[in-house]
């Protein structure tokens, strides 16, 4: 493999495994965060026990989710030194932003959550997790607004072969960015309600069938699956919005995207959605592949309007060729791509299942939400053969993957779908303004170097996922040991300190300690 | 001064902050094996930077982004010409991280023993690579006209990499054990001050070494000025912690990594990453790395008004957790 194609994949791995973690982090943060206020505004301690489980969750998977974020950060300037000197004067700002004001805020407030339980007033240790939520949210924003201008460039001019930023106002408020920010923060949320769901039932169902509905341990993991029902079910509305005004957007924007996600060969007027395809979709001459097909969808999907012409893939080639050139200049920085004749189509079976497997795991997910809510109506949880056998008990916990797999996929069909460029040509913005993806990596590195790190992340990534699950798991059995306060709160009892009602008087152990 | 002279100096200032506040929690890292001789022991060592670890690793993360926004240039050449030495600060940082947080995770012997390890490997090996990494950005590394390394991975080492890895590493034990004697109570207080006072007269050395050949290679009049605070500060630093007193010891060790950092940057100035290959050429300068007027303006704005804040809510929660710890504040492992 050579040095591109190492820098690729190093890429698309280090970022997948970092979203796995991230989508998790901001969702569950917000939920805590909504967690703790009802505890503090009711004095309910099933809200306080809510608060510390799915808390516990949430930081041990926090942790993942920063270390991982360090490489990104980092990876720009070692393996796309290129790409780096070409759009810093645009990409470097809105990165800086992300670390001055939400890495700094949601590191530093989410230490004083973690350890200030006893030290801080209720009030004030309460909005140190609400500033960690708004801190993740806003940490998306950003990276989302750097993420988006590579897809669709404004806000600049290009002088001296490079883009120059003319207004951070326009990246900020870039189009792209405020579809692809609200549908990957709703899909956090739906992570997030799922989860919730899963774990709840998982032990509802396990344990607490028949309990009463006012058992201790049972209110806590009903409540928690309510919550993360609705969550999951508004986010999936949120995401059916989002997603339909985002793909009509890339319609206009990146045409051959879209296409691609179709693996539409050929123009058509009306076109038709394919749901589903047999045979082998790589092929843009579509002569080897039977779909099922809803006709006139597509134009609906694209336009907004049933009898709308979509163009395909056969005929946007000539189009591309004949604005972004047919061949890659003869640079040997390029490698074996120098000369070469420019290949516009974006992997086409990577785009299209990619694309219907996001649609796909994001309905399952939703569909979860659904049933849970419809089961667990008028505050009953069913207590029948299906709630009491172990393969359903699995299958929820099976489940808690599908909006990850959701966001991965739908994530890995927007960055492949945008190749071979790694900043996409506006079509409506500065002419001449994009990059290939062969230019961006970085010419003075070895191919020997880029190998012994992507060796050594596949490595240390594998072993760091194996420990994580491993420890989730052992916190999701666990259950709510701990976290429910002795009933009644007994105020001579000093002996158990991680009982011990916050903003209490202090006693000499710290309330969490490493 | 324009932009990108200030800009210059803000970068400055992120080392600067980072390397004082990392310098100390990297510190305890690695006398984790040494002064934690009971798992109680290590305990109390990594919770007095348990709250405050990640907002100082942070100081890196924006350190990284603003070069990359005001100097890409910079960023590029130096991240792509230093590339193992990053991978390794990287690995090792993942996994510091990771321990912090899992090493009470689980109550076994073993688990918090492996994990042990992983936090003093985590803080000796980019300890070593920030200081490996700030001497090559001073000294300058082979690059071609388009910044881009000549030679292998290791045309880069040179002596000085070693002083700066050595330096660094000097620096961040003697900060963490004078900031262990001031942040905890006991015996551990009292074996950190120990092994402070055996440390003191040679961990700054390497350091100063480095700031002598940099002065002597491409100094400035005024940053003998800065040089020889630094000496002083070392020197200040070391009586006062032979005297016992412990905070004017820390505050002397953040002087004389100031002064440390300005000469080394001062010194660079108006590079900021020179070529050691036809140098007049090939060096990157402060006004050829950085970016457009309008973007250093943008992150003008938002450096002066997010860095006061920044700089508020963190100190803020070093008052909070201000206080002492000791073996009797720990609780039951969880």
């Amino acid at each position: 493999m050579d040095v591109l194609g190492i820098a690729r994949w190093q890429f698309g791995i280090t970022t997948v495994y970092h979203f796995l973690m991230v989508p998790l982090t901001i969702g569950l943060s917000v939920l805590v965060a909504a967690m703790q206020t009802r505890w503090v505004r009711t004095g309910d301690t099933r809200y306080l026990a809510m608060t510390r489980f799915w808390g516990k969750l949430l930081l041990v998977n926090f942790a993942m989710g920063v270390v991982t974020g360090l490489v990104q950060e980092f990876q720009f300037g070692m393996n796309w030194s290129a790409y780096s000197r070409f759009v810093g004067d645009v990409f470097g700002a809105p990165l800086a932003m992300e670390g001055l004001i939400a890495f700094f805020i949601e590191s530093t407030f989410l230490g004083l959550w973690i350890f200030g339980w006893d030290r801080l007033p209720r009030g004030v240790h309460l909005t140190c997790i609400w500033l960690v939520a708004v801190a993740n949210f806003a940490s998306a924003y950003f990276i989302l607004a750097a993420n988006s201008w590579m897809q669709h460039p404004v806000g600049v001019a290009l002088v001296n072969g490079k883009p120059q930023l003319t207004s951070i106002w326009a990246l900020l408020t870039n189009n792209t960015l405020l579809a692809a920010s609200s549908h990957t923060l709703l899909g956090c949320l739906s992570v997030g309600g799922t989860f919730l769901i899963c774990i709840s039932f998982w032990h509802l169902a396990r344990k607490h069938r028949s309990a009463p509905a006012d058992h201790p341990e049972r209110r806590v993991w009903f409540t928690s699956l309510r919550w993360g029902a609705w969550v999951g079910l508004v986010a999936f509305a949120g995401l059916a919005i989002s997603g339909d005004f985002q793909g009509k957007l890339m319609f206009e924007q990146q045409p051959m995207k879209m296409a691609a996600a179709e693996a539409l060969c050929n123009t058509e007027q009306p076109a038709s959605f394919s749901v589903f395809a047999i045979g082998n979709v790589a092929q843009p001459d579509c002569e080897s592949v039977k779909t099922l097909d809803v006709p006139a969808l597509l134009s609906f999907l694209a336009k907004g309007d049933f009898s709308a012409q979509v163009p395909g893939v056969q005929q946007l080639i000539p189009e591309y060729q004949a604005k972004y050139g047919t061949n890659y200049p003869d640079d040997p920085a390029l490698g074996a791509l120098a000369g070469r004749p420019i290949d516009y189509v974006p992997d086409l079976p990577v785009t299209y299942w990619g694309f219907r497997l996001m649609i796909g795991f994001g309905g399952l997910a939703a569909l979860a939400a659904a049933i849970a809510l419809w089961f667990t109506r008028k505050g009953r949880f069913p207590d029948n053969r299906w709630t009491a056998s172990p393969w359903v008990h699995r299958l929820s916990l099976l489940a808690i993957t599908t909006p990850f797999l959701a966001n991965v996929t739908g994530w890995i069909f927007t960055e492949m779908g945008r190749q071979p460029f790694v900043v996409a040509p506006n079509p409506t913005g500065v002419s001449g303004l994009f990059l290939y993806t062969a230019d961006g990596v970085s010419p003075g590195v070895s191919a020997g170097e880029m190998l012994t790190s992507l060796i050594a992340f596949l490595l240390l990534y594998g072993v760091l996922a194996v420990i994580e699950v491993l420890v989730m798991a052992r916190y999701v059995r666990g259950g709510l040991a701990g976290d429910l306060p002795p009933d009644p709160p007994d105020p001579t009892d000093s002996t158990d300190s991680t009982g011990a009602t916050p903003g209490s008087e202090e006693s000499d152990a710290l309330s969490f300690a490493y | 001064m324009d932009l990108p002279d200030f800009w210059f100096g803000v970068i400055t200032l992120f080392w600067l902050g980072y390397l004082f506040l990392e310098g100390f929690d990297f510190g305890v890292g690695m006398l984790l094996p040494v002064l934690g001789r009971a798992d109680v022991d290590r305990r109390v060592m990594v919770n007095t930077i348990g709250p405050v670890w990640d907002g100082n690793e942070v100081w890196l993360v924006v350190a990284a982004g603003a070069t990359f926004a005001a100097f890409p240039d910079w960023y590029a050449d130096l991240f792509s010409g230093s590339y193992l030495i990053l991978l390794v600060v990287l690995l090792a940082l993942i996994g510091r991280g990771v321990a912090f947080e899992y090493r009470g995770k689980v109550d076994s012997e073993r688990w918090r023993r492996t994990w042990d390890r992983v936090i003093m490997a985590g803080s000796w090996l980019p300890t070593l690579g920030i200081g490996a990494l700030l001497a090559t950005t001073v000294i300058g590394l082979p690059m071609d006209a388009q910044g881009d390394r000549i030679g292998a991975w290791w045309s880069i080492l040179r002596p000085e990499t070693a002083l700066g890895a050595l330096g660094v590493a000097g620096f961040a034990l003697l900060h963490g054990a004078v900031f262990l004697t001031l942040k905890t109570e006991g015996e551990i207080s009292r074996r950190a001050r120990r092994i402070g006072l055996r440390l003191a007269p040679v961990a700054l050395l390497p350091m100063f070494a480095l700031l002598l050949d940099v002065q002597l290679r491409e100094g400035h009049g005024w940053t003998w000025v800065s040089l020889g605070v630094a000496g002083l500060a070392g020197l200040v630093g070391a009586q006062r912690l032979a005297a016992g007193r412990e905070g004017q010891a820390f505050g002397a060790l953040g002087l004389f990594i100031a002064a440390a950092v300005l000469t080394l940057f001062g010194a660079l100035y108006p590079d900021v990453l020179p070529s050691t290959v036809d140098s007049a050429h090939n060096s990157l300068t402060v006004q050829g790395a950085a970016s457009s007027h309008y973007t250093l303006t943008v992150m003008t704005w938002l450096a002066a008004f997010g860095a006061p804040v920044v700089l508020l809510y963190q100190g803020w929660t070093y008052w909070v957790f201000r206080k002492r710890i000791g073996t009797k504040h720990i609780p039951a492992a969880h």
